[in-house]
């Protein structure tokens, strides 16, 4: 017996512990074989202010953030305030008992009783994982693996845990919140979508990566730098964001696999190395973690505003991959596409990702490593036309991209317009040439598209619309609109650009009522598809509040 | 053997009487004294007329944006430790636009030679006042003369105990030409300022105004003393001190980095053992 799921809100101060005490909750309830969904809200400061990390814990698979809350941990009393209304109504709220919050939710921990300083956060993790049915070995032993196994906090923390342990377990049965037990899952690994975008990029050859701390794409460099030697890569933080797309790109040139990620701001300095690549047909991966602009706007909030922005970026005319990962596994294979993609094609591929998804850890099924495609470099071909010219006219646009000093071939690229053998020229039949040499390349990138995923009843009488991180929200709102009697389907676009009409306008047609879904204030994706199919889509549910989109609130849309 | 034909001959878009030839035979004087081979060699420039010269020999070009040939160098040696990566261009893009990258270069100290194109005027927009334009130095842009001090880029770079800091003279043409092979052979950063004529747009510091002020720095000048270094760095109104100004020793940035150590990483392959084991860490 149990409850099918939870939603365990932690909140507190910056720098009280809850960056850490999140994702070892969460590690522990994968473990137990638990799926998960993280959101996290924090504030852009280093100590104080108020930040959440809350924990959508399920029997079944989620793929949302809930907002109703079963369990809040409260690290201080503010958090009590701001989130006692998010309660359901046999919810509890656990609190150090020197609050003195009172209520019959309210259970009062002693924790002065339980650990000494330092260890209470410890303390408060053993409480909320005892009474949420977790084991005690389970947990200590993911806490062992974020603070080691020896030291002196090492057997502080240990009995800390053991405190709690033994304090909440002698609790009556009405404060307790056990999960339903599940069958001991194969292993799952517990991740947030920075590091699956990083780890996918290192599976698929990544080399290089350059990058100047941005909010909230920094923790997918700082993945990669905690690998970095093993996985024989270069991670260095640039100057700022414009050295950063300049040196990957003077990388990608010399053979290196290479990215940056940044969010809104820094991707605004990006912006004409992005178009470099595009004239040098350089290869180059450029992740943008998106948060709510414009210019510096909510830092550590998010929000899906900036499609139109990675669509447009750079000037001229270049061909271009745009894809936006709806989950965490999706981070991990699309992000090995677009390094597929870029180097196949010698020019830029974006990764579209927001706050929430880059800090949304979920339980993901072990990647299988061994059956992995590996991702070729599409570098130094053995057979090209001599004498080497670096943009020789080739019926797919792709010219035979040789490495600098590996031959005796001189590779020369400029951001000039180039003849073919990329020397500055100002010889108006090359450039056009070379202008259409770079568009054909546009044929072979459609013809990798990532369809959009149709899923429900065909003719839906709702048709809900999406693209990247509001995947599992806008799934769940169909499935219960669904649950409700309505024919309702979605359409999910992994992959934002290039559009290719045959794979879904006809699902827009037949459907009775289309609703675009989106975390943005005009409707992005909405006039994209109008733009590349002449198709209006009638409704629109829009979120730019910060804060992710969730299936309760589509559904308030909806009705409104 | 290498030859300097083997640099070719181009056609150039520069004026007649520009100092730049004479820097792009000095370079490739300096390249065939090193017997480097031109596939060997990258050379990175960004913008402007200095930044055109890569184009006028035989070498692999990165002919990238204005101000940002610094950064792609970096990339470059960071991806192939084998390559002799030269970046080439003028003042307006290593002092002006992509000053911070100078700056940060010095203090990586990445092994990249810096020829910097120093002819006190931007050449290729017709005219106007680059960093190192001196006070009442008149365009139409700057109708009173420049708005700011002259950037003494030798001035900055020894401040920031620069690794290889040196100053030539297009006129001086083989003297240049020993510099550049000086600062090629040499480990970490090193940055060659070549004063020159633009016979178009600068009408002050002309051929004539350098030949009069540059003098060779005399023998027994020691390019270790820092203090030395930062005197010769403020001489310039009447003499003007060529040669090595400042040099120190430090480990070059790319050895802080193991798999650009072990090689070009270009070719490493995915270690799927090591991936498995990545992965594994977050079960």
């Amino acid at each position: 017996m149990g409850e099918r799921e939870l939603t365990i809100l932690i909140g507190g101060e910056a720098g009280q512990g809850l960056a850490t005490l999140g994702p070892i909750l969460c590690k522990s309830l994968v473990r137990a074989g638990y799926y998960v969904v993280v959101t996290q809200s924090y504030q852009s400061r280093i100590r104080g202010g108020h930040n959440t990390f809350a924990v959508r814990a399920s029997v079944d698979e989620v793929a949302a953030s809930g907002e109703a809350v079963d369990v809040l941990a409260a690290f201080n009393e503010e958090t009590v305030g701001l989130h006692r209304g998010e309660l359901t109504p046999a919810g509890i709220i656990i609190a150090d008992g020197a609050f003195g919050v009172e209520g019959e939710d309210v259970l009062a921990v002693p924790y002065e009783e339980l650990a000494e300083g330092r260890y209470r956060n410890v303390a408060a993790l053993g409480v909320v994982a005892c009474l949420v049915g977790l084991d005690e070995e389970l947990v200590a032993g993911v806490v062992e693996g974020y603070f080691g196994k020896k030291g002196k906090a090492v057997a502080e923390n240990r009995e800390a845990l053991a405190k709690a342990f033994a304090w909440a377990g002698a609790l009556e049965p009405r404060y307790r919140r056990p999960l339903a037990a599940v069958e001991r899952p194969a292993e799952r690994l517990t991740l947030n979508g920075n590091q699956a975008i990083a780890l996918g990029a290192v599976s698929a050859g990544a080399k290089f990566c350059a990058f100047y701390p941005m909010t909230p794409s920094t923790s997918i460099p700082l993945t990669l730098v905690v690998h970095a030697e093993e996985m024989g890569l270069v991670v260095e933080q640039a100057e700022d964001e414009i050295a950063a797309i300049n040196m990957a790109l003077g990388a990608s040139y010399a053979g290196a696999p290479s990215m940056v990620a940044t969010s809104g701001g820094g991707f605004a300095l990006m912006v004409e190395g992005v178009s470099l690549a595009g004239m040098t047909e350089t290869p180059v991966v450029v992740v943008v973690a998106q948060r709510p602009g414009p210019a510096t706007g909510l830092p550590t909030r998010t929000e899906q505003a900036d499609l139109e922005f990675v669509l447009r970026a750079g000037h001229g005319e270049f061909p271009r991959a745009v894809f936006a990962p709806g989950d965490v596994e999706e981070c991990f294979h699309l992000t090995r596409k677009a390094l597929e993609l870029a180097q196949k094609f010698q020019g830029p591929a974006f990764v579209l990702t927001d706050q929430f998804l880059a800090d949304s850890f979920r339980a993901v099924e072990p990647f299988d490593v061994d059956g992995l495609p590996p991702v070729g470099s599409y570098a130094a071909p053995a057979e090209f036309a001599e004498p080497y010219a670096r943009y020789a006219a080739a019926e797919s646009g792709v010219s035979p991209r040789l490495l600098p000093g590996m031959s005796r071939n001189l590779v020369v690229v400029d951001s000039d317009e180039h003849t073919e053998d990329g020397h500055l020229t100002e010889d108006l039949d090359a450039r056009v040439r070379q202008v259409e040499k770079r568009r054909r390349k546009e044929n072979g990138i459609r013809a990798e598209v990532v369809p959009p995923v149709y899923e429900g009843p065909a003719k839906a009488e709702v048709l809900l619309v999406g693209w990247g991180s509001s995947k599992g929200a806008v799934a769940e709102a169909a499935a219960d609109l669904g649950g409700n009697g309505a024919k309702a389907a979605t359409l999910h676009f992994p992959q934002v650009w290039p559009l290719v009409p045959e794979q879904f306008v006809e699902r827009l047609r037949e459907a009775k009522r289309v609703v675009c879904v989106e975390g943005n204030a005009t409707g992005q994706l909405a006039r994209l598809i109008r733009a590349e199919t002449g198709f209006e889509v009638g409704e629109r549910v829009s979120r730019y509040d910060g804060l992710p989109l969730t299936p309760e609130y589509i559904l308030r849309e909806l009705k409104t | 053997m290498v030859k300097l034909e083997d640099y070719g001959k181009y056609e150039t878009a520069w004026c007649p009487g520009c100092g730049n030839f004479a820097i792009v035979e000095a370079v490739k004087k300096a390249l065939v004294a090193s017997a480097l081979e031109p596939h060997q060699v990258l050379f990175v420039s960004g913008i402007g007329q200095a930044a055109k010269a890569p184009h006028y020999l035989n070498a692999n070009v990165f002919n990238g944006l204005h101000g940002r040939s610094l950064p792609v160098a970096t990339g470059a040696r960071l991806a192939n430790p084998d390559l002799k990566v030269i970046v080439q261009s003028g003042d307006g893009c290593n002092y002006g636009e992509g000053g911070n990258h100078l700056l940060a270069a010095i203090r990586r100290n990445v092994d990249v030679t810096t020829l910097v194109h120093d002819n006190l005027v931007y050449g290729l927009t017709k005219g106007q006042a680059s960093p190192t334009s001196e006070e009442g130095f008149v365009t139409k842009a700057q109708p009173h003369g420049p708005t700011a001090e002259p950037f003494n880029a030798i001035a900055v770079a020894v401040a920031m105990g620069a690794s290889f800091v040196a100053r030539g003279f297009s006129g001086e043409t083989d003297h240049l030409a020993g510099l550049i092979e000086q600062a090629i052979a040499w480990r970490g950063f090193s940055l060659v300022d070549i004063l020159h004529p633009c016979v178009s747009f600068n009408k002050v510091n002309t051929f004539a105004w350098f030949k009069k002020r540059c003098y060779p720095l005399p023998a027994d000048y020691d390019p270790t003393d820092f203090d030395a270094a930062m005197q010769k760095a403020y001489e310039w109104d009447e003499r003007i001190p060529l040669g090595v100004v400042y040099r120190k020793e430090r480990d070059p940035f790319e050895t802080r980095f193991a798999p650009t150590a072990r090689g070009p990483l270009a070719g490493q392959e995915v270690d799927r053992a090591a991936l498995a084991k990545v992965l594994e860490r977050y079960a």
